[in-house]
């Protein structure tokens, strides 16, 4: 049993020094691994030094906790899809910002007479910690498709939002102010949960990513205003390292969209122009559609083939059969690179995720900014289940609502070949000019289905 | 526990935010997915909160309240190191597999 606080304090330091050399380490794909199990090692200092220290009991009650945890986690962890992997993400975020509301909730009980300090920090970590626990649900409701993933909006939301939050708020004054009664920090929960609630349900698919991050910092800061409570240095870095991590990720991914943070929240996106399907006929241009056996020639006597993924791909599960495809193409003597934008997926770096799981090496996937200046030399780009973020409408079109978001130039290639389902409009709900594109091809169909004819086409060549 | 000052804290707590973006802003697009599972393992350190709260309960509400957040937290840990490694372990420079496959 330790009692002496210096101790505690430098095995919690080996904690912090573990998680920052974990974080490190992730740098590079090489030793990244090697980077978790370093992380991994931290935290069983910390928890084994907590578990020691004097005068902790109810061990019946810890153990039991523990194995429930430890089971629903590795089931969890193990049995997950990659393509669910933001939703794994979340509902993470969510478990972690909701056991810091816990332990607020339950020091708010627990001690008599809090000093000021004690009373601020247990009100934000109650309050931050609900916010995320309870926006974390709704997007993975949102990610898992148990509700709607479109934006949910009605009048006056934002006015309903800002009064909740700020009732909130009002209540975690009080709270700090000296209202000692116990329910008002349930207020302060109550209403942080139904906020958390309230300020995700308007925003769509496509914004996952951002708001996934953001979430990711929250918890992040509620785990550290918990550190507050307990005066546990360990809390309050690691909560911070995660904060930052969350908040450098969300400005991130709001700049590959090209739209402020508030905009993301509170801008309810993508609910105009859905459904406008059909190429434009006004301007006389009009789609070409083509077929697997020309793609696999125009593709198999290439130099140089960029492929470009969306999350279209993911859905279809065409991952796969795509670097089937493009082992093929690299057999016959085809440069095959991926041009992976950083809102490719539903969640930051997701499309690299899925691409490993696929076999693809990571020394052929290059982020937007490396690889747009080889599109000129490109032969042919293969744009499979991508959309928004190949539109050139973003550079060249003023009035176009994603106007300045950075993109893929794919449109400067050769040869564009689109892979998709049908005209449909993209999340964004834009119409894509590169369809239009004289140099563009349309092969229509499910991806994973057109991937295999491409496949058996090269191989007949 | 210890007793720090509260300005100690608070830089302490400023110096971990630099430290945090100075470190983070260095991981590649490519591993940001881990990197938020990963951030995800990192803030299960709750868990030590949840520990101190358990562990020290004495009345009802406290240890149901403990007990959810001690649950809450041990599924954050683990899942979120299980998934990060699981992850990490898929990104290969060239899987053997095709290496193999090219030879024969």
């Amino acid at each position: 049993m330790i009692s002496d606080p210096s101790v505690i304090g430098l095995l919690y330091l080996v904690t912090i020094a573990c998680f920052v050399v974990a974080l490190r380490f992730l740098s590079s794909p090489r030793h990244a691994r090697r980077g978790n199990w370093v992380g991994g090692a931290g935290m069983l200092v910390a928890i084994a030094t907590t578990l020691a220290i004097d005068g902790i009991g109810n061990w019946a009650l810890i153990v039991v906790a523990g194995v429930i945890g430890t089971v629903v986690g590795v089931v969890g962890a193990r049995t997950v899809k990659m393509t669910a992997m933001p939703q794994m993400v979340a509902i993470f975020n969510g478990v972690g910002g909701g056991a810091a509301a816990l332990v607020a909730l339950a020091e708010w009980h627990h001690v008599v007479e809090p000093g000021a300090e004690e009373t601020v920090s247990i009100v934000l970590s109650a309050l931050i910690g609900s916010v995320s626990f309870a926006g974390s649900v709704v997007a993975f409701s949102k990610l898992q498709e148990l509700i709607h993933g479109r934006p949910i909006v009605f009048p006056g939301q934002n006015v309903l939002n800002l009064l909740v939050l700020g009732g909130a708020s009002a209540f975690g004054i009080a709270a700090i102010a000296g209202a000692e009664d116990e329910w008002v920090l349930y207020l302060v929960i109550g209403l942080a949960l139904a906020f958390g609630v309230l300020f995700v349900l308007p925003i769509g698919g496509a914004d996952m990513p951002v708001v996934i991050s953001l979430l990711n910092a929250l918890t992040g800061l509620a785990a550290s205003a918990t550190g507050f409570v307990l005066g546990s240095t360990v809390l309050i870095v690691s909560g911070m390292l995660v904060g930052a991590a969350g908040t450098l990720l969300t400005l991130l991914m709001a700049k590959a969209m090209n739209r402020s943070v508030a905009n993301v929240l509170f801008g309810a996106f993508g609910q105009v122009q859905a459904g406008a399907g059909g190429a434009r006929a006004d301007d006389g241009r009009t789609v070409r559609a083509t077929t697997p056996e020309d793609v696999a020639v125009q593709l198999a006597y290439a130099r140089k083939v960029i492929i470009a993924p969306g999350y279209g791909m993911a859905v279809a599960q065409a991952q796969h059969d795509v670097r089937q495809l493009a082992d093929l193409l690299e057999e016959r003597g085809v440069e095959v690179k991926y041009a992976i934008h950083p809102v490719a997926g539903r969640m930051p770096g997701h499309m690299n995720v899925l691409l490993a799981e696929a076999n693809v090496p990571y020394t052929q996937l290059f982020e937007m900014d490396e690889i747009n200046p080889e599109f000129p030399q490109t032969d042919v780009v293969l744009v499979i289940g991508a959309n928004d973020v190949t539109n050139p409408a973003a550079r060249n079109d003023p009035s176009s609502p994603i106007y300045g978001m950075p993109i893929l130039d794919v449109d400067k290639a050769a040869s564009v070949v689109v892979l998709k389902r049908s005209m449909n409009p993209g999340f964004a709900g834009i119409d894509n000019e590169l369809y239009l594109d004289p140099k563009t091809t349309m092969l229509f169909g499910d991806a994973k289905d057109s991937v295999l004819k491409l496949i058996a086409a090269i191989k007949a060549l | 526990m210890s007793d720090l000052p509260l300005v100690v804290e608070l830089t302490i707590l400023f110096l971990a935010a630099f430290l945090g973006f100075e470190v983070i802003s260095k991981v590649p697009t490519m591993l940001h997915t881990p990197l938020m599972s990963g951030a995800n393992f990192i803030h299960g350190i709750v868990i030590v909160g949840a520990i101190l709260v358990l562990g020290t309960a004495d009345d009802t509400f406290t240890k149901v309240v403990g007990f959810a957040a001690m649950v809450l937290a041990t599924a954050n840990v683990v899942g979120g190191w299980f998934v990060t490694d699981r992850m990490l372990g898929m990104f290969k420079r060239r899987p053997e597999p095709r290496d193999e496959e090219k030879r024969t």
